[in-house]
């Protein structure tokens, strides 16, 4: 009798992993694809669909897709994401943090109709307010620059003030308290005190606002139109138009290379991206 | 502020003044106020104003009262069509996707020596899902020559559907991208899970309930707030999927695909109406605000809190 409850729950853990590893397998696999084929000749790719490993592995897709199009290659496209993902994100880490520590730490007045307006701008999509943001910046004459891509980034973000909001409130008041008893003003306390105990939020907010910004195609699809400041994303739109030839095996090359910097960011701060999202329940 | 004062004092009531809380706490969230108002509020009133108009870039706006509300619901089929191409994807994907979140998070609850490299390789395709490399990937891999027809005809199902180019299949294509990505939806589900105290179960199970009246009448309710949590935000993005749309399918065959958003996009930028794409963005404002109070009205039936019960 014991040893038939033993064998069933073996059977039950093994089909439990056997089914669990399948399906991921099942949603792992487009993305091996892509990459296996990226190493396939390019008439190779659609002949050989099915089967996952190249003949051979070549670079050849690599060596044409870097060339790019337009006179541009990729090492400009890359360039500019780092610019725009990079300064992105210092931008609206540094003003998360400060504004995050208005609502979690002081009083006054209209602090709730702020907060309201900030859980509003959280919610509330790019795709609302593009038409009038592009009236706005045409009319200062900020289209074609990365200013519209990269400014609003400096004002905080409302994720990420919520992300700071719900960390700082975690941190014992007493330690605020202490440090107004040895001459702390709201501001050094905000500097001694609090920015060095939020780094995890801080490290949470970079890693999304990177990735993010990384991975946004609508912003350089609205405000650029030289090939030259085109980001990664945007690039391989335009590199995959019918009208750039369709040279999949390159293309596939290149979309790879493109998540390379967000495959690293994941394999290595997946922690600080599951409890971004389990610690707001805001989805990333 | 205080200019009635002597020299040598002020210097010290302006650091005084700024150490108010009541003043600090602006100084603090000033960056938020300002951004809020010129790239938030001021642009939304604006396009309120602007969908009373008719404008294009180059010329001034001419106020034409509501005409374009009127041009949208009377006079543009492909109004009425891609708003129902829309509902329809956000009607599927969006209940498909935290179904699937919810039974991968219950798979995923339990924990093994697997469980970190199971929860890694769900979370993956969310985390990439929406950016432009995997559009072009899942368009290639529904072409007609794609892995997903050489897939079905190594086990010997029909090999040569146009999945892209059929009317009926071309937005499931999306459909099961949206779905695909259900990996953040399923971490918020695991958390949601963990916080499950799991005496309610032991009792219900002393109690003589098996599985499913356990999941029915413990983990469901349990999860109402998750779950009401989950669908406000993804009925959100789902209403403004974007990418997907204008990318892989490009609203093809026969604007079947044509999404709200790449539509209000095409008015506003290719046909240069941007009066016409402010009202389609209010008109799209007021729905999900709709939608998101039913929700809220709706949340006493069925969203369970702990505090309250």
């Amino acid at each position: 009798m014991k040893t038939g409850y033993k064998e069933r729950r073996i059977a039950t853990t093994v089909v439990y992993h056997v089914f669990t590893f399948l399906l991921a397998c099942v949603m792992i696999y487009p993305l091996v694809w892509m990459v296996m084929s990226s190493f396939k000749n390019s008439n190779e790719i659609f002949r050989t669909a099915a089967k996952l490993l190249p003949d051979k592995f070549s670079l050849e897709n690599y060596r044409v897709g870097w060339q790019g199009f337009a006179g541009y290659g990729f090492s400009t496209f890359f360039k500019n994401s780092f610019i725009i993902a990079g300064l992105s994100t210092v931008g609206a880490v540094v003003s998360s943090a400060i504004v995050g520590y208005g609502f979690a730490r002081i009083d006054f007045k209209f602090k709730n109709f702020w907060f309201a307006c900030m859980l509003l701008a959280m919610m509330l999509p790019f795709q609302i307010i593009m038409i009038p943001q592009y009236i706005i910046f045409n009319k200062m004459g900020w289209v074609g620059s990365y200013l519209p891509i990269i400014v609003p980034q400096f004002f905080g973000q409302g994720f990420f003030i919520f992300l700071n909001v719900q960390f700082i409130k975690g941190i014992p008041i007493d330690l605020d308290e202490a440090a107004r008893m040895d001459g702390c003003t709201i501001y050094s306390i905000f500097i001694r005190i609090i920015l060095p105990l939020i780094k995890p939020s801080l490290v949470t907010s970079a890693i999304f606002s990177f990735m993010w910004r990384w991975d946004d195609f609508m912003t350089a699809l609205l405000f650029l139109s030289d090939p030259m400041k085109y980001p990664v994303s945007y690039a391989l739109k335009m590199f995959s138009d019918p009208t750039a030839g369709s040279d999949w095996g390159a293309m596939f090359a290149m979309a790879t290379f493109s998540l390379i910097p967000i495959f690293l960011i994941f394999l290595t701060m997946q922690k600080y991206l599951v409890e971004g999202i389990a610690s707001t329940g805001i989805k990333g | 502020m205080k200019n009635n004062q002597m020299t040598p004092k002020r210097k010290k009531t302006f650091t005084q003044v700024m150490n108010t809380p009541k003043v600090a706490g602006y100084v603090f969230i000033l960056p938020f106020i300002i951004g809020f108002l010129a790239f938030l509020a001021i642009p939304m009133i604006f396009s309120l104003g602007f969908s009373f108009t008719r404008y294009n870039i180059l010329k001034s706006p001419v106020f034409i009262g509501l005409e374009n509300y009127k041009a949208m619901f009377t006079a543009d089929p492909k109004f009425w069509k891609v708003f129902g191409v829309t509902m329809y994807y956000v009607l599927f994907s969006v209940p498909l996707r935290l179904l699937m979140a919810l039974l991968v998070a219950m798979l995923l609850v339990k924990s093994t020596k697997m469980s970190g490299f199971y929860r890694a390789v769900y979370y993956l395709p969310s985390i990439i899902g929406s950016s432009v490399a995997v559009a072009i990937l899942w368009k290639r891999m529904f072409a007609s020559d794609g892995v997903i027809n050489a897939i079905l005809g190594i086990i010997g199902l029909p090999s040569d559907i146009a999945w892209l180019g059929r009317a009926d299949t071309a937005i499931w294509t999306l459909i099961i991208l949206a779905v695909w990505q259900f990996g953040s939806s399923m971490l918020i589900f695991l958390s949601g899970l963990k916080q499950i105290p799991i005496s309610l179960y032991e009792a219900a199970t002393v109690d003589g309930a098996n599985g499913i009246q356990r999941f029915f009448k413990i983990t469901i309710p349990m999860l109402t707030p998750t779950i009401f949590f989950n669908l406000i935000n993804q009925l959100i993005n789902g209403f403004m999927a974007f990418t997907q749309s204008y990318i892989i399918t490009q609203g093809k065959p026969k604007d079947t695909t044509l999404f709200y958003t790449v539509y209000m996009y095409q008015n506003s930028f290719t046909y240069n109406k941007l009066g016409y794409g402010c009202a389609m963005a209010w008109f799209m404002v007021f729905v999900v605000g709709l939608l998101t109070l039913i929700l809220f009205k709706t949340q006493k039936k069925w969203v369970y809190y702990e505090s309250e019960g």
